[in-house]
């Protein structure tokens, strides 16, 4: 498999590069190499994941002695005009050619340290695993006790990545302190926020890094099971996971005997069903448990009480394989990034009307406008940007005076704006607001697991009333109506569901009270 | 729970056909065999779901009170559950299911547009099936493509950048197919 002499031909197998036609552009290669002429050096494709320059996929590189370089978009029509001209030697003439990777200002701007591996590695390949450092967080972590291990990620000062932004630490400590024959790791992977894929990505790219976090929070809190709740509409990620685990069983580093330190852990994969509402933690373990995805009332919290009635750590996936790099480098060179109580760093996740879009990792700090202008270029339509709404659909949306907030969890948070997953989804000046407004009443509507009234009810009254106040019926007391249904939504309601909902509505109507009136 | 009380509440429909009571049967045993793979697994409702619904193609209404009584719960408790989910169906579907992403940053490129065309082109509206049993449209939240909005899934496959002529050729490819033995209601078939 590693025959140095072989050139290397790195074609992605992560969904938004599927998406775009990897797999046309694959197969085309391999037909391109069936006619190869045998006197020439051998070409081993390897399907990587994605470095996440995905306005760039299918993006295809080649290795060379200067390096890896880059071909992108590739469509399977350009294949044959590549082998011509030299791809497999690094060909620099191609009109796709765009360069050493590592010096495509999108991604040498960028400070990957949970994304390192993303799109360099064949994902299932332990040994590519190994070599970029993968499982020194495990081998370190086996000689610490569990004690230690919950220091060093409380030292870290990691937050939750999945949007509560929750210390980590702390929450692993409260599970390690609980005495229980059974306890549980649960990944929530059931990313549902629209204009967020960092999870998919890192799954799709890195699935070690994700099983290895996992074994490690096992130790660390005395868990021997874990599940990786997994959405439904992610079957490559889905795929990729369950052959990653499958390679980690049968070389000891999942199982009964892990590296034969005589600890044991084991992972599974388990499949949501189309809910959004899953991916609040409460309602994800109910899910798992085989029942509706009610959201549970806390206390308890699932650090004491959770799947099965057990101490569970539920733990976002960004999270999880984060606790593999800070074991494998050390919790003060994870906190070396970042600001105030915001340590680390951050995908952001380029999305909607953007020209470049794709994964940014950056320390926390950098503004909202670097992001979108110097990053990503401004609208995809060459129109003038009008809203960015961050956060997923339970986040606010920002206007343009506000894109100077820099991107931490307290500086949005002064602003009245979440970070979240760290999902931005930008708009053009087309975007009805009122428009918008209206969807994300409409979404808690279909979402909402139905348990409390502000949030069930809420929704179904959102949606009209802004209906209203479109069609210009009684508009000034539907105003008013919408702002008392937004707070008690806002104080009412049991979980973020009908507690964020009106976020986004309230920001449309303070920022973008005119697309109310017209 | 006894299965006489079932069959009052649930009569199943009269049929002398002998190729519907052959599919009766092949049904019943799929499930108990999907029932038997999984039952012993801790929370195993959402993994027995899941294997019938990928294997008929959608949740049958007699497989309901079996799984109820494998698992010892009552058939509102798995009637709940079906109905919790947008992924579960109790009714077969088209050979394709296709779903377009209603989610914001498909909304940010033109995903509004995308919806209405599907919805136009199929003449269905969401949930519907065409009347040749090819296609079901179903609108989704979000498929993590938003790099590449807009987005349309059909089986395993995500299309991204989804504008009128690349959703057109989809439906070609995807109406062009040659016919196959697939029963309707099975799972869509990988599209390549």
């Amino acid at each position: 498999m590693s025959n140095h002499t072989n050139t290397r031909l790195y074609i992605p197998r992560d969904s938004s590069a599927l998406s775009m036609g990897a797999e046309q552009v694959a197969s085309a290669f391999i037909q391109a190499l069936g006619s190869y002429a045998e006197s020439e050096p051998p070409v081993q494709i390897v399907r990587n994941g994605s470095r996440g320059l995905y306005w760039l996929e299918p993006m295809i590189e080649v290795d060379t002695p200067q390096g890896r370089v880059a071909y992108g978009p590739v469509a399977a029509a350009d294949v044959e005009s590549l082998v011509a001209q030299g791809v497999f030697s690094g060909d620099t003439g191609h009109p796709l050619y765009l360069g050493p990777t590592d010096d495509i200002p999108f991604l040498k701007k960028q400070q990957r340290l949970t994304f390192a591996r993303a799109g360099v590695v064949d994902p299932v390949n332990l040994e590519d695993y190994c070599a970029t450092d993968g499982y020194q967080g495990l081998t370190r972590a086996l000689t610490m006790s569990a004690q230690a291990l919950v220091d060093e990620v409380k030292t870290s000062g990691l937050r939750g990545r999945g949007g509560a932004a929750f210390p980590t630490g702390i929450k692993w400590q409260t599970v390690l302190d609980a005495p229980a024959s059974q306890k549980y790791i649960v990944c929530n992977a059931d990313e549902g926020d629209s204009g967020t894929f960092a999870d998919r990505l890192q799954m799709e790219a890195d699935p070690f890094g994700l099983i290895e976090g996992m074994t490690i929070a096992g130790l660390a809190v005395g868990a021997t099971q874990g599940y990786i709740y997994l959405r439904e509409e992610y079957p490559h990620a889905h795929e990729i996971l369950d052959e990653a685990i499958r390679i980690a069983e049968s070389n000891g580093y999942l199982g009964d005997n892990i590296l034969g330190s005589g600890q044991c852990f084991y992972l599974e994969v388990r499949l949501g069903a189309k809910a959004y509402i899953c991916g609040e933690e409460t309602a994800l373990l109910e899910s798992l448990e085989g029942k509706r995805g009610m959201v549970r009332a806390k206390p308890p919290i699932p650090a004491l009480e959770g799947l099965f009635g057990k101490p569970t750590v539920v733990n976002n996936v960004l999270s999880l394989s984060t606790v593999a790099i800070i074991l494998a480098k050390g919790a003060d060179y994870y906190k070396g990034f970042g600001m105030g109580r915001s340590l680390g760093t951050m995908p952001f996740q380029l999305a909607g009307n953007l020209k470049y879009t794709g994964l940014v990792e950056l320390a926390f700090g950098v503004s909202l406008s670097e992001l979108l202008y110097d990053f990503a270029g401004g609208s995809r339509s060459g129109r003038p940007l009008r809203a960015v709404q961050v956060g997923g659909p339970l986040g606010t949306y920002l206007p343009e005076s506000q894109w100077d907030v820099a991107m931490d969890y307290e500086a949005m948070a002064a602003l009245g704006a979440v970070l979240g997953h760290g999902g931005i989804v930008a708009f053009d000046d087309r975007v009805d607001m009122a428009e918008q407004a209206r969807f994300s009443m409409a979404f808690c509507v279909a979402e909402s697991c139905g348990k409390c009234t502000p949030c069930r009810i809420g929704s179904t009254r959102g949606v009209e009333v802004i209906d209203r106040i479109r069609a210009n019926k009684d508009r000034e007391n539907n105003l008013e109506l919408l702002t008392q249904l937004c707070e008690t939504m806002v104080d009412g309601s049991l979980c973020a569901m009908g507690g964020m909902t009106p976020f986004p509505v309230q920001s449309a109507l303070k920022h973008f009270a005119n697309d109310f009136t017209q | 729970m006894s299965d006489t009380h079932t069959s009052t509440l649930h009569p199943e429909p009269h049929s002398n056909d002998t190729a519907d009571t052959l599919d009766v049967a092949h049904t019943d045993a799929d499930v108990a065999e999907h029932i038997e793979q999984h039952k012993t697994r801790p929370g195993p409702l959402l993994p027995i779901l899941h294997a019938i619904q990928n294997d008929l193609g959608y949740i049958p209404e007699r497989a309901i009170p079996t799984i109820a009584k494998h698992l010892n719960l009552s058939r509102a408790e798995v009637h709940g559950v079906v109905s919790f989910y947008h992924h579960f169906t109790m009714v077969p579907r088209g050979r394709h299911i296709v779903e377009v992403c209603c989610a914001e940053s498909c909304q940010a490129v033109g995903g509004r547009s995308l919806e209405a065309l599907a919805k136009e082109t199929l003449g269905l509206n969401w949930h519907e099936t065409s009347r040749d049993g090819q296609i079901t449209l179903e609108p989704v939240y979000c498929l993590g493509n938003c790099a590449c909005s807009p987005s349309v899934r059909v089986g395993k496959q995500i299309l991204g950048r989804v504008d009128e002529a690349r959703f057109k050729a989809l439906l070609d490819e995807l109406t062009t197919q040659p016919l196959t033995l697939l029963p309707l209601g099975a799972t869509s078939p990988e599209v390549n």
